[in-house]
Protein backbone atom coordinates (compact mmCIF):
# COMPACT_ATOMS: atom_id res chain seq x y z
CA UNK A 1 0.00 0.00 0.00
CA UNK A 2 3.26 2.61 0.71
CA UNK A 3 3.58 3.02 -3.27
CA UNK A 4 0.18 4.03 -3.34
CA UNK A 5 0.61 6.69 -0.59
CA UNK A 6 3.27 8.33 -2.82
CA UNK A 7 1.44 8.59 -5.68
CA UNK A 8 -2.06 10.25 -3.91
CA UNK A 9 0.56 12.56 -2.96
CA UNK A 10 1.70 13.53 -6.09
CA UNK A 11 -1.01 13.75 -7.85
CA UNK A 12 -2.61 15.92 -5.16
CA UNK A 13 0.39 18.85 -5.79
CA UNK A 14 -0.16 18.54 -9.42
CA UNK A 15 -3.93 18.79 -8.84
CA UNK A 16 -4.35 22.43 -10.08
CA UNK A 17 -2.44 21.56 -13.37
CA UNK A 18 -3.52 18.01 -14.73
CA UNK A 19 -7.32 18.56 -16.61
CA UNK A 20 -10.02 17.23 -13.85
CA UNK A 21 -10.56 14.32 -13.67
CA UNK A 22 -14.31 14.58 -13.13
CA UNK A 23 -16.07 17.16 -14.82
CA UNK A 24 -18.92 18.41 -13.80
CA UNK A 25 -20.40 20.90 -16.89
CA UNK A 26 -23.98 23.18 -15.88
CA UNK A 27 -25.52 20.18 -14.91
CA UNK A 28 -29.27 20.56 -14.21
CA UNK A 29 -31.13 17.90 -12.64
CA UNK A 30 -35.18 18.52 -12.54
CA UNK A 31 -37.86 16.44 -11.02
CA UNK A 32 -41.56 15.75 -11.90
CA UNK A 33 -43.51 15.23 -8.87
CA UNK A 34 -46.42 12.58 -9.33
CA UNK A 35 -48.89 15.63 -9.48
CA UNK A 36 -46.85 17.35 -12.86
CA UNK A 37 -45.31 19.66 -10.57
CA UNK A 38 -41.42 21.26 -11.35
CA UNK A 39 -39.18 20.90 -8.77
CA UNK A 40 -35.33 22.15 -9.43
CA UNK A 41 -33.22 20.09 -7.38
CA UNK A 42 -30.02 21.27 -9.21
CA UNK A 43 -29.24 24.61 -11.07
CA UNK A 44 -26.37 25.22 -13.23
CA UNK A 45 -23.60 22.95 -11.06
CA UNK A 46 -20.34 23.76 -12.35
CA UNK A 47 -17.26 22.14 -11.24
CA UNK A 48 -14.00 20.54 -11.43
CA UNK A 49 -12.34 17.81 -9.43
CA UNK A 50 -9.06 16.72 -9.75
CA UNK A 51 -7.39 12.95 -9.33
CA UNK A 52 -6.47 11.82 -6.19
CA UNK A 53 -8.65 14.45 -4.19
CA UNK A 54 -10.63 14.50 -1.40
CA UNK A 55 -13.76 16.59 -2.12
CA UNK A 56 -16.55 17.12 0.63
CA UNK A 57 -20.12 19.03 -0.24
CA UNK A 58 -21.81 20.33 2.79
CA UNK A 59 -25.05 21.93 2.82
CA UNK A 60 -28.42 21.67 4.62
CA UNK A 61 -30.72 18.75 3.52
CA UNK A 62 -33.09 19.76 0.49
CA UNK A 63 -29.77 21.31 -1.33
CA UNK A 64 -29.28 18.53 -3.53
CA UNK A 65 -25.75 17.01 -2.53
CA UNK A 66 -27.07 13.61 -2.31
CA UNK A 67 -28.78 14.11 -5.89
CA UNK A 68 -25.41 15.02 -6.85
CA UNK A 69 -23.25 12.03 -5.95
CA UNK A 70 -26.24 9.65 -7.38
CA UNK A 71 -26.15 11.49 -10.89
CA UNK A 72 -21.69 11.07 -10.04
CA UNK A 73 -22.56 7.85 -9.67
CA UNK A 74 -24.43 6.89 -12.88
CA UNK A 75 -27.72 6.19 -10.79
CA UNK A 76 -30.00 8.79 -11.82
CA UNK A 77 -29.92 11.13 -14.99
CA UNK A 78 -29.85 14.54 -15.40
CA UNK A 79 -32.04 17.25 -17.01
CA UNK A 80 -29.28 19.26 -18.65
CA UNK A 81 -25.36 19.68 -18.72
CA UNK A 82 -22.55 17.16 -19.03
CA UNK A 83 -20.83 15.12 -16.32
CA UNK A 84 -17.60 13.64 -17.31
CA UNK A 85 -15.23 11.21 -15.81
CA UNK A 86 -11.72 10.45 -16.86
CA UNK A 87 -13.21 12.54 -20.41
CA UNK A 88 -16.10 9.70 -20.85
CA UNK A 89 -19.83 10.95 -20.20
CA UNK A 90 -21.75 9.36 -17.41
CA UNK A 91 -24.24 7.17 -18.62
CA UNK A 92 -24.80 5.00 -16.07
CA UNK A 93 -23.41 3.19 -13.14
CA UNK A 94 -19.77 2.08 -13.90
CA UNK A 95 -17.02 -0.22 -12.62
CA UNK A 96 -14.43 2.47 -11.32
CA UNK A 97 -16.50 3.53 -8.62
CA UNK A 98 -17.34 2.49 -5.03
CA UNK A 99 -20.12 3.98 -2.90
CA UNK A 100 -20.35 4.14 0.58
CA UNK A 101 -23.89 5.11 1.35
CA UNK A 102 -25.42 6.59 4.65
CA UNK A 103 -26.62 2.99 6.26
CA UNK A 104 -23.53 0.36 5.80
CA UNK A 105 -26.36 -1.98 3.89
CA UNK A 106 -24.71 -5.01 4.49
CA UNK A 107 -26.59 -8.00 3.73
CA UNK A 108 -27.39 -9.78 7.17
CA UNK A 109 -27.04 -13.46 5.13
CA UNK A 110 -23.54 -13.12 4.38
CA UNK A 111 -20.61 -12.82 6.20
CA UNK A 112 -18.14 -9.84 6.64
CA UNK A 113 -16.20 -11.20 4.24
CA UNK A 114 -18.62 -12.29 1.96
CA UNK A 115 -20.20 -9.07 2.00
CA UNK A 116 -16.93 -7.50 1.20
CA UNK A 117 -16.60 -9.77 -1.51
CA UNK A 118 -19.98 -8.73 -3.03
CA UNK A 119 -18.78 -6.85 -5.83
CA UNK A 120 -16.25 -9.24 -7.09
CA UNK A 121 -19.49 -11.81 -7.79
CA UNK A 122 -20.93 -8.90 -9.73
CA UNK A 123 -18.36 -7.81 -11.64
CA UNK A 124 -17.03 -10.99 -12.50
CA UNK A 125 -13.17 -10.66 -10.40
CA UNK A 126 -12.24 -14.32 -10.00
CA UNK A 127 -12.71 -15.31 -6.69
CA UNK A 128 -9.34 -16.30 -4.95
CA UNK A 129 -8.37 -13.11 -6.08
CA UNK A 130 -11.09 -10.83 -4.57
CA UNK A 131 -10.41 -13.30 -1.06
CA UNK A 132 -7.34 -12.25 -0.87
CA UNK A 133 -8.40 -8.77 -1.58
CA UNK A 134 -11.07 -8.96 0.38
CA UNK A 135 -9.13 -9.52 3.89
CA UNK A 136 -6.41 -7.34 3.20
CA UNK A 137 -8.83 -4.64 2.84
CA UNK A 138 -10.80 -5.96 5.92
CA UNK A 139 -7.32 -5.23 8.05
CA UNK A 140 -6.96 -2.45 6.08
CA UNK A 141 -10.19 -0.65 7.96
CA UNK A 142 -8.93 -2.61 10.97
CA UNK A 143 -11.60 -5.55 11.13
CA UNK A 144 -8.86 -8.79 10.69
CA UNK A 145 -10.63 -11.53 13.02
CA UNK A 146 -14.18 -10.42 12.04
CA UNK A 147 -14.05 -12.01 8.19
CA UNK A 148 -16.70 -15.28 9.41
CA UNK A 149 -18.64 -12.48 11.95
CA UNK A 150 -22.14 -11.16 10.69
CA UNK A 151 -23.01 -7.82 10.17
CA UNK A 152 -25.71 -8.14 13.10
CA UNK A 153 -22.86 -9.01 15.66
CA UNK A 154 -20.58 -6.29 14.51
CA UNK A 155 -21.79 -2.25 16.00
CA UNK A 156 -22.28 0.48 13.91
CA UNK A 157 -19.23 1.84 12.92
CA UNK A 158 -17.31 -1.70 12.64
CA UNK A 159 -20.13 -1.79 10.07
CA UNK A 160 -19.52 1.22 8.48
CA UNK A 161 -15.94 -0.07 7.98
CA UNK A 162 -17.11 -2.98 6.50
CA UNK A 163 -19.13 -1.16 3.74
CA UNK A 164 -16.06 1.16 3.00
CA UNK A 165 -13.74 -2.11 2.66
CA UNK A 166 -16.60 -3.39 -0.40
CA UNK A 167 -16.48 -0.28 -1.75
CA UNK A 168 -12.98 -0.71 -2.36
CA UNK A 169 -12.72 -3.98 -3.46
CA UNK A 170 -12.79 -3.89 -6.97
CA UNK A 171 -9.86 -0.86 -6.51
CA UNK A 172 -12.64 1.65 -8.10
CA UNK A 173 -11.01 4.86 -9.28
CA UNK A 174 -13.18 6.54 -7.20
CA UNK A 175 -14.95 6.53 -3.56
CA UNK A 176 -18.47 8.39 -3.06
CA UNK A 177 -19.64 8.64 -0.25
CA UNK A 178 -23.37 9.88 0.71
CA UNK A 179 -23.34 10.76 4.66
CA UNK A 180 -21.42 7.88 5.45
CA UNK A 181 -21.58 8.70 8.84
CA UNK A 182 -24.28 10.52 9.85
CA UNK A 183 -25.79 7.44 11.87
CA UNK A 184 -22.98 7.84 14.05
CA UNK A 185 -22.88 8.72 17.51
CA UNK A 186 -20.74 11.81 17.71
CA UNK A 187 -17.45 10.57 19.14
CA UNK A 188 -16.98 7.20 16.56
CA UNK A 189 -17.78 9.63 13.99
CA UNK A 190 -14.70 11.75 14.89
CA UNK A 191 -12.22 8.05 15.06
CA UNK A 192 -14.17 7.39 11.63
CA UNK A 193 -13.20 10.24 10.01
CA UNK A 194 -9.32 9.50 11.21
CA UNK A 195 -10.07 6.40 9.69
CA UNK A 196 -11.39 7.48 6.75
CA UNK A 197 -8.44 10.04 6.13
CA UNK A 198 -6.25 7.48 6.65
CA UNK A 199 -7.47 5.22 4.33
CA UNK A 200 -7.60 7.53 2.05
CA UNK A 201 -3.88 8.58 2.12
CA UNK A 202 -2.89 4.59 2.05
CA UNK A 203 -5.33 4.36 -1.25
CA UNK A 204 -4.87 7.16 -3.05
CA UNK A 205 -8.48 7.24 -4.35
CA UNK A 206 -10.46 10.43 -5.21
CA UNK A 207 -13.08 10.84 -2.90
CA UNK A 208 -16.51 12.23 -2.95
CA UNK A 209 -17.61 13.20 0.36
CA UNK A 210 -22.01 14.22 1.56
CA UNK A 211 -22.06 15.62 4.92
CA UNK A 212 -24.58 18.05 6.61
CA UNK A 213 -21.71 18.22 8.75
CA UNK A 214 -19.31 21.72 8.65
CA UNK A 215 -16.88 20.36 10.94
CA UNK A 216 -16.57 17.09 9.40
CA UNK A 217 -16.48 18.45 5.61
CA UNK A 218 -13.52 21.28 6.61
CA UNK A 219 -11.81 18.05 8.15
CA UNK A 220 -11.85 15.69 5.53
CA UNK A 221 -11.76 17.81 2.14
CA UNK A 222 -9.28 19.42 0.27
CA UNK A 223 -11.74 21.25 -0.69
CA UNK A 224 -15.43 21.61 0.50
CA UNK A 225 -18.54 22.95 -1.83
CA UNK A 226 -20.68 24.68 -0.25
CA UNK A 227 -24.03 24.25 -2.06
CA UNK A 228 -27.64 25.92 -0.87
CA UNK A 229 -31.35 24.58 -1.19
CA UNK A 230 -34.37 25.31 -3.54
CA UNK A 231 -33.66 25.30 -5.54
CA UNK A 232 -29.79 23.41 -5.06
CA UNK A 233 -26.94 25.38 -6.35
CA UNK A 234 -23.19 25.23 -5.53
CA UNK A 235 -22.71 28.43 -3.77
CA UNK A 236 -18.66 28.18 -3.70
CA UNK A 237 -15.90 26.17 -3.35
CA UNK A 238 -13.77 26.77 -0.44
CA UNK A 239 -10.43 25.08 -0.76
CA UNK A 240 -8.83 23.98 2.83
CA UNK A 241 -4.85 24.35 3.42
CA UNK A 242 -4.45 22.43 6.39
CA UNK A 243 -1.95 20.17 6.15
CA UNK A 244 -2.15 16.21 6.14
CA UNK A 245 -2.62 14.16 8.26
CA UNK A 246 -4.86 16.43 10.27
CA UNK A 247 -5.45 15.48 13.67
CA UNK A 248 -8.55 16.03 15.71
CA UNK A 249 -6.45 18.67 17.85
CA UNK A 250 -6.28 20.47 14.64
CA UNK A 251 -10.45 21.64 14.76
CA UNK A 252 -9.17 24.13 17.78
CA UNK A 253 -6.99 25.95 15.54
CA UNK A 254 -7.97 29.29 14.28
CA UNK A 255 -7.41 27.87 10.85
CA UNK A 256 -9.77 25.16 11.19
CA UNK A 257 -12.25 27.62 12.71
CA UNK A 258 -11.58 30.53 10.67
CA UNK A 259 -13.00 28.04 7.45
CA UNK A 260 -15.93 26.68 9.29
CA UNK A 261 -16.85 30.47 10.22
CA UNK A 262 -16.71 30.98 6.82
CA UNK A 263 -18.66 28.45 5.77
CA UNK A 264 -21.61 28.97 8.57
CA UNK A 265 -21.74 32.71 7.32
CA UNK A 266 -22.11 31.70 3.75
CA UNK A 267 -24.72 29.16 4.26
CA UNK A 268 -26.39 32.08 6.74
CA UNK A 269 -26.38 34.44 4.40
CA UNK A 270 -28.65 32.42 1.90
CA UNK A 271 -31.15 31.88 4.95
CA UNK A 272 -30.72 28.22 5.20
CA UNK A 273 -29.25 28.43 8.94
CA UNK A 274 -30.95 30.00 11.30
CA UNK B 1 -12.64 -5.82 35.80
CA UNK B 2 -10.87 -8.07 38.40
CA UNK B 3 -14.00 -7.05 41.02
CA UNK B 4 -16.51 -8.11 38.45
CA UNK B 5 -15.21 -11.21 37.44
CA UNK B 6 -14.72 -12.15 41.65
CA UNK B 7 -18.14 -11.23 42.14
CA UNK B 8 -19.38 -13.53 39.37
CA UNK B 9 -17.79 -16.16 40.09
CA UNK B 10 -19.03 -16.02 43.81
CA UNK B 11 -22.45 -15.90 42.89
CA UNK B 12 -22.44 -18.82 40.11
CA UNK B 13 -20.29 -21.32 42.78
CA UNK B 14 -22.77 -22.81 43.72
CA UNK B 15 -24.67 -23.79 40.53
CA UNK B 16 -24.03 -27.11 40.16
CA UNK B 17 -25.92 -28.02 42.98
CA UNK B 18 -28.61 -26.60 41.84
CA UNK B 19 -28.94 -26.95 37.97
CA UNK B 20 -32.41 -28.32 37.85
CA UNK B 21 -33.85 -25.78 39.93
CA UNK B 22 -32.62 -22.83 38.23
CA UNK B 23 -33.63 -23.79 35.16
CA UNK B 24 -37.15 -24.10 36.75
CA UNK B 25 -37.24 -20.84 38.20
CA UNK B 26 -36.18 -19.12 35.50
CA UNK B 27 -38.77 -20.95 32.97
CA UNK B 28 -41.77 -22.29 35.45
CA UNK B 29 -43.78 -23.35 32.69
CA UNK B 30 -41.33 -26.16 31.61
CA UNK B 31 -43.31 -28.28 34.66
CA UNK B 32 -46.61 -26.28 34.85
CA UNK B 33 -47.18 -26.82 31.44
CA UNK B 34 -47.74 -30.44 32.03
CA UNK B 35 -49.12 -29.93 35.25
CA UNK B 36 -52.25 -28.32 33.43
CA UNK B 37 -52.44 -30.60 31.11
CA UNK B 38 -52.87 -33.92 33.26
CA UNK B 39 -54.97 -31.77 35.54
CA UNK B 40 -57.50 -30.71 32.83
CA UNK B 41 -57.79 -34.24 31.42
CA UNK B 42 -58.43 -35.83 35.41
CA UNK B 43 -60.79 -33.47 35.28
CA UNK B 44 -62.22 -34.24 32.30
CA UNK B 45 -62.19 -37.88 33.56
CA UNK B 46 -63.45 -37.20 36.65
CA UNK B 47 -66.30 -34.95 35.89
CA UNK B 48 -67.60 -37.53 32.90
CA UNK B 49 -67.84 -40.87 35.35
CA UNK B 50 -69.07 -38.12 38.13
CA UNK B 51 -72.30 -36.53 36.18
CA UNK B 52 -72.46 -39.62 34.25
CA UNK B 53 -72.00 -38.22 30.74
CA UNK B 54 -73.24 -40.06 28.03
CA UNK B 55 -70.04 -40.95 25.98
CA UNK B 56 -71.74 -40.00 22.70
CA UNK B 57 -71.95 -36.47 24.31
CA UNK B 58 -68.61 -36.49 25.73
CA UNK B 59 -66.87 -39.50 25.88
CA UNK B 60 -63.86 -40.59 28.47
CA UNK B 61 -60.25 -39.56 28.02
CA UNK B 62 -59.34 -42.75 28.74
CA UNK B 63 -62.21 -43.84 26.40
CA UNK B 64 -60.73 -41.39 23.41
CA UNK B 65 -56.94 -43.06 24.57
CA UNK B 66 -58.52 -46.67 23.86
CA UNK B 67 -60.40 -45.55 20.42
CA UNK B 68 -56.70 -43.91 19.09
CA UNK B 69 -55.22 -48.08 20.22
CA UNK B 70 -57.51 -49.35 18.35
CA UNK B 71 -57.78 -47.58 15.04
CA UNK B 72 -53.99 -48.49 14.96
CA UNK B 73 -54.13 -51.78 15.63
CA UNK B 74 -56.15 -52.82 12.74
CA UNK B 75 -54.45 -53.63 9.72
CA UNK B 76 -52.30 -51.11 7.94
CA UNK B 77 -54.63 -51.95 4.50
CA UNK B 78 -58.20 -51.65 6.57
CA UNK B 79 -60.68 -49.27 5.51
CA UNK B 80 -61.62 -48.50 9.24
CA UNK B 81 -57.98 -47.96 10.54
CA UNK B 82 -56.05 -44.86 10.90
CA UNK B 83 -52.85 -45.90 8.95
CA UNK B 84 -54.78 -46.38 5.47
CA UNK B 85 -57.00 -43.18 5.92
CA UNK B 86 -54.04 -41.27 7.77
CA UNK B 87 -51.93 -41.83 4.92
CA UNK B 88 -54.67 -40.96 2.29
CA UNK B 89 -55.40 -37.72 4.44
CA UNK B 90 -51.46 -36.83 4.37
CA UNK B 91 -50.65 -37.75 0.92
CA UNK B 92 -53.69 -35.13 0.10
CA UNK B 93 -51.94 -32.82 2.33
CA UNK B 94 -48.21 -33.26 1.46
CA UNK B 95 -49.62 -33.28 -2.39
CA UNK B 96 -51.23 -30.62 -2.21
CA UNK B 97 -49.04 -28.08 0.01
CA UNK B 98 -45.89 -28.81 -2.37
CA UNK B 99 -47.85 -28.30 -5.65
CA UNK B 100 -49.96 -25.43 -4.58
CA UNK B 101 -46.94 -23.73 -2.74
CA UNK B 102 -44.71 -23.54 -5.63
CA UNK B 103 -47.20 -22.34 -8.08
CA UNK B 104 -48.24 -19.57 -5.50
CA UNK B 105 -44.20 -18.58 -4.89
CA UNK B 106 -43.76 -19.20 -8.67
CA UNK B 107 -46.55 -16.43 -9.58
CA UNK B 108 -45.95 -14.60 -6.79
CA UNK B 109 -42.17 -13.89 -8.16
CA UNK B 110 -43.76 -13.06 -11.73
CA UNK B 111 -46.48 -10.86 -10.83
CA UNK B 112 -44.04 -8.96 -8.43
CA UNK B 113 -41.50 -8.32 -10.75
CA UNK B 114 -43.72 -6.77 -13.20
CA UNK B 115 -45.49 -3.72 -11.78
CA UNK B 116 -48.44 -3.18 -14.15
CA UNK B 117 -49.28 -6.93 -13.64
CA UNK B 118 -49.20 -6.14 -10.04
CA UNK B 119 -51.00 -2.98 -10.18
CA UNK B 120 -53.37 -5.17 -12.71
CA UNK B 121 -53.99 -8.03 -10.16
CA UNK B 122 -53.83 -7.21 -6.90
CA UNK B 123 -57.56 -6.00 -6.59
CA UNK B 124 -58.97 -9.29 -7.50
CA UNK B 125 -55.81 -11.41 -5.34
CA UNK B 126 -57.97 -9.43 -2.52
CA UNK B 127 -61.44 -9.89 -2.95
CA UNK B 128 -60.08 -13.68 -3.56
CA UNK B 129 -58.53 -13.45 -0.28
CA UNK B 130 -61.48 -12.31 1.38
CA UNK B 131 -63.86 -15.20 0.40
CA UNK B 132 -63.67 -18.54 2.75
CA UNK B 133 -62.59 -20.66 0.04
CA UNK B 134 -63.88 -23.74 1.74
CA UNK B 135 -66.94 -22.52 0.79
CA UNK B 136 -66.18 -23.71 -2.76
CA UNK B 137 -65.19 -26.97 -1.57
CA UNK B 138 -68.69 -28.91 -2.89
CA UNK B 139 -67.73 -27.22 -6.43
CA UNK B 140 -64.42 -28.44 -6.63
CA UNK B 141 -65.91 -32.56 -5.57
CA UNK B 142 -68.05 -31.84 -8.10
CA UNK B 143 -65.60 -30.96 -10.65
CA UNK B 144 -62.80 -33.73 -10.01
CA UNK B 145 -64.87 -36.00 -8.46
CA UNK B 146 -64.49 -38.34 -5.43
CA UNK B 147 -61.28 -39.56 -5.46
CA UNK B 148 -57.98 -37.85 -3.92
CA UNK B 149 -58.05 -35.44 -7.17
CA UNK B 150 -60.06 -33.16 -5.53
CA UNK B 151 -58.96 -33.31 -2.36
CA UNK B 152 -55.35 -32.50 -3.87
CA UNK B 153 -56.65 -29.25 -5.81
CA UNK B 154 -58.54 -28.10 -2.41
CA UNK B 155 -55.26 -28.24 -0.58
CA UNK B 156 -53.70 -27.12 -3.54
CA UNK B 157 -56.25 -23.92 -3.51
CA UNK B 158 -55.87 -23.21 0.01
CA UNK B 159 -51.65 -23.08 -0.04
CA UNK B 160 -51.55 -21.02 -3.06
CA UNK B 161 -53.02 -18.03 -1.92
CA UNK B 162 -50.79 -17.28 1.13
CA UNK B 163 -47.85 -18.39 -1.20
CA UNK B 164 -48.80 -15.58 -3.45
CA UNK B 165 -49.40 -13.13 -1.61
CA UNK B 166 -46.75 -13.42 0.96
CA UNK B 167 -44.35 -13.36 -2.14
CA UNK B 168 -46.25 -9.98 -3.34
CA UNK B 169 -45.57 -8.49 -0.33
CA UNK B 170 -42.11 -9.82 1.11
CA UNK B 171 -40.88 -8.44 -2.90
CA UNK B 172 -42.47 -5.25 -2.60
CA UNK B 173 -40.82 -4.55 0.81
CA UNK B 174 -37.15 -5.38 -0.33
CA UNK B 175 -35.20 -2.66 1.17
CA UNK B 176 -34.37 0.19 -2.17
CA UNK B 177 -31.05 0.72 -0.31
CA UNK B 178 -30.18 -3.16 -1.11
CA UNK B 179 -30.59 -2.30 -4.53
CA UNK B 180 -29.28 1.07 -5.36
CA UNK B 181 -26.19 -0.64 -4.16
CA UNK B 182 -25.99 -3.03 -6.71
CA UNK B 183 -27.34 -0.94 -9.27
CA UNK B 184 -24.04 0.89 -8.41
CA UNK B 185 -21.93 -1.88 -8.86
CA UNK B 186 -23.89 -2.08 -12.46
CA UNK B 187 -25.16 -5.19 -11.48
CA UNK B 188 -28.03 -7.14 -13.93
CA UNK B 189 -31.96 -7.83 -13.46
CA UNK B 190 -30.86 -11.23 -12.25
CA UNK B 191 -28.03 -10.59 -10.49
CA UNK B 192 -30.34 -7.99 -8.12
CA UNK B 193 -32.89 -10.22 -8.27
CA UNK B 194 -30.77 -13.62 -6.75
CA UNK B 195 -28.70 -11.86 -4.54
CA UNK B 196 -31.22 -9.32 -3.01
CA UNK B 197 -34.30 -9.60 -3.41
CA UNK B 198 -35.09 -13.23 -3.14
CA UNK B 199 -33.38 -13.46 0.06
CA UNK B 200 -34.97 -10.36 1.25
CA UNK B 201 -38.09 -12.02 0.66
CA UNK B 202 -37.17 -15.58 1.97
CA UNK B 203 -38.49 -14.58 5.65
CA UNK B 204 -42.31 -13.62 4.31
CA UNK B 205 -42.07 -16.91 1.88
CA UNK B 206 -41.91 -18.97 4.81
CA UNK B 207 -44.30 -16.88 6.82
CA UNK B 208 -46.44 -18.10 4.04
CA UNK B 209 -45.35 -21.94 4.32
CA UNK B 210 -46.24 -21.42 7.84
CA UNK B 211 -49.64 -21.01 6.91
CA UNK B 212 -50.26 -22.96 4.33
CA UNK B 213 -49.03 -25.75 6.30
CA UNK B 214 -52.31 -25.47 8.79
CA UNK B 215 -54.37 -24.48 5.75
CA UNK B 216 -53.39 -27.81 4.05
CA UNK B 217 -54.70 -29.62 6.36
CA UNK B 218 -57.89 -27.89 6.70
CA UNK B 219 -58.49 -28.33 2.86
CA UNK B 220 -57.83 -31.79 3.11
CA UNK B 221 -60.60 -32.80 5.73
CA UNK B 222 -63.05 -29.92 4.26
CA UNK B 223 -62.50 -32.21 1.11
CA UNK B 224 -63.13 -35.65 2.34
CA UNK B 225 -66.65 -34.39 4.27
CA UNK B 226 -67.76 -33.25 0.97
CA UNK B 227 -67.18 -36.33 -0.75
CA UNK B 228 -64.39 -39.25 -0.45
CA UNK B 229 -63.89 -42.42 -0.23
CA UNK B 230 -60.91 -42.32 1.96
CA UNK B 231 -59.45 -40.44 4.35
CA UNK B 232 -59.48 -39.14 7.95
CA UNK B 233 -62.06 -36.44 7.03
CA UNK B 234 -64.36 -39.61 6.13
CA UNK B 235 -63.68 -41.37 9.51
CA UNK B 236 -64.42 -38.81 11.21
CA UNK B 237 -68.21 -38.40 9.34
CA UNK B 238 -68.97 -42.46 9.85
CA UNK B 239 -67.80 -42.27 13.04
CA UNK B 240 -70.33 -39.75 13.97
CA UNK B 241 -72.92 -40.88 12.24
CA UNK B 242 -72.49 -44.12 14.89
CA UNK B 243 -72.43 -42.16 17.68
CA UNK B 244 -68.82 -42.88 18.08
CA UNK B 245 -67.88 -39.73 19.63
CA UNK B 246 -64.20 -41.02 21.21
CA UNK B 247 -63.38 -42.56 18.26
CA UNK B 248 -63.83 -39.17 16.43
CA UNK B 249 -61.41 -37.29 19.07
CA UNK B 250 -59.07 -40.07 18.61
CA UNK B 251 -58.74 -38.91 14.80
CA UNK B 252 -58.71 -35.43 15.93
CA UNK B 253 -55.72 -35.92 18.08
CA UNK B 254 -54.16 -37.06 14.69
CA UNK B 255 -54.93 -34.93 12.76
CA UNK B 256 -53.60 -32.31 15.10
CA UNK B 257 -50.15 -34.67 15.51
CA UNK B 258 -49.58 -34.58 11.55
CA UNK B 259 -50.05 -30.69 12.11
CA UNK B 260 -47.30 -30.42 14.80
CA UNK B 261 -44.80 -32.44 12.44
CA UNK B 262 -45.84 -30.64 9.25
CA UNK B 263 -45.00 -27.55 11.29
CA UNK B 264 -42.36 -28.56 13.14
CA UNK B 265 -40.65 -29.64 10.13
CA UNK B 266 -41.01 -25.89 7.90
CA UNK B 267 -40.10 -24.14 11.21
CA UNK B 268 -37.02 -26.64 11.40
CA UNK B 269 -35.96 -25.78 7.70
CA UNK B 270 -36.75 -22.02 8.55
CA UNK B 271 -34.16 -22.30 11.24
CA UNK B 272 -31.39 -23.16 8.74
CA UNK B 273 -32.09 -21.12 6.39
CA UNK B 274 -33.56 -17.94 8.12
CA UNK B 275 -30.53 -17.68 11.11
CA UNK B 276 -30.06 -13.79 10.05
CA UNK B 277 -33.44 -13.12 10.57
CA UNK B 278 -34.99 -11.81 13.83
CA UNK B 279 -37.16 -14.46 15.14
CA UNK B 280 -40.51 -13.10 15.00
CA UNK B 281 -42.72 -13.89 12.19
CA UNK B 282 -43.98 -11.92 9.67
CA UNK B 283 -47.21 -13.10 10.60
CA UNK B 284 -50.43 -12.31 7.64
CA UNK B 285 -53.83 -12.87 8.41
CA UNK B 286 -55.20 -14.80 5.59
CA UNK B 287 -58.83 -16.08 5.68
CA UNK B 288 -59.92 -19.73 5.10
Amino acid sequence: MSPETATANNHRAANDAAPPFIAIRHVGKTFTTLRGDQINALVDIDCAIGDGTFITIVGPSGCGKSTLLRILAGLIPITTGRVEIGGDAVTGPRRDIGMVFQSSILLPWRTVLDNVMLPAEILGIPKAQARERALSLLSMVRLEGFENKYPQELSGGMQQRASIARALLHDPKILLMDEPFGALDAMTREQMNLELQRIWQKSGKTVVLVTHSISEAVFLGDRVLVMTPRPGRLETVIPVKIARPRGLDGMATPEFGGITHEIRRLLKQEGTIE
Amino acid sequence: MADVSKLSSTTTAPAPLSRWKMRLIRRPEIVLSPILLVTVLGLWEGGVRFFDVPSYMLPRVSTIIYGLYQGFAISIFSRGGYWLNGAVTLAEVLLGFVIGSAIGLVLGIFISQIRLLDATLRPYIVAFQCLPKVAIAPIIVMWFGYDITSKVVMVTMLCFFPLLVNCMVGFRSVDTDRIELLRSLSATPSQIFWKVKFPSALPFIFAGLDIAAVFAIVGAIVGEFVGAQLGLGVQILSMNAQMDTAGSFSVCIVLAVMGLVLNYSIRAVQRRVLFWAPSEAIQQPINV
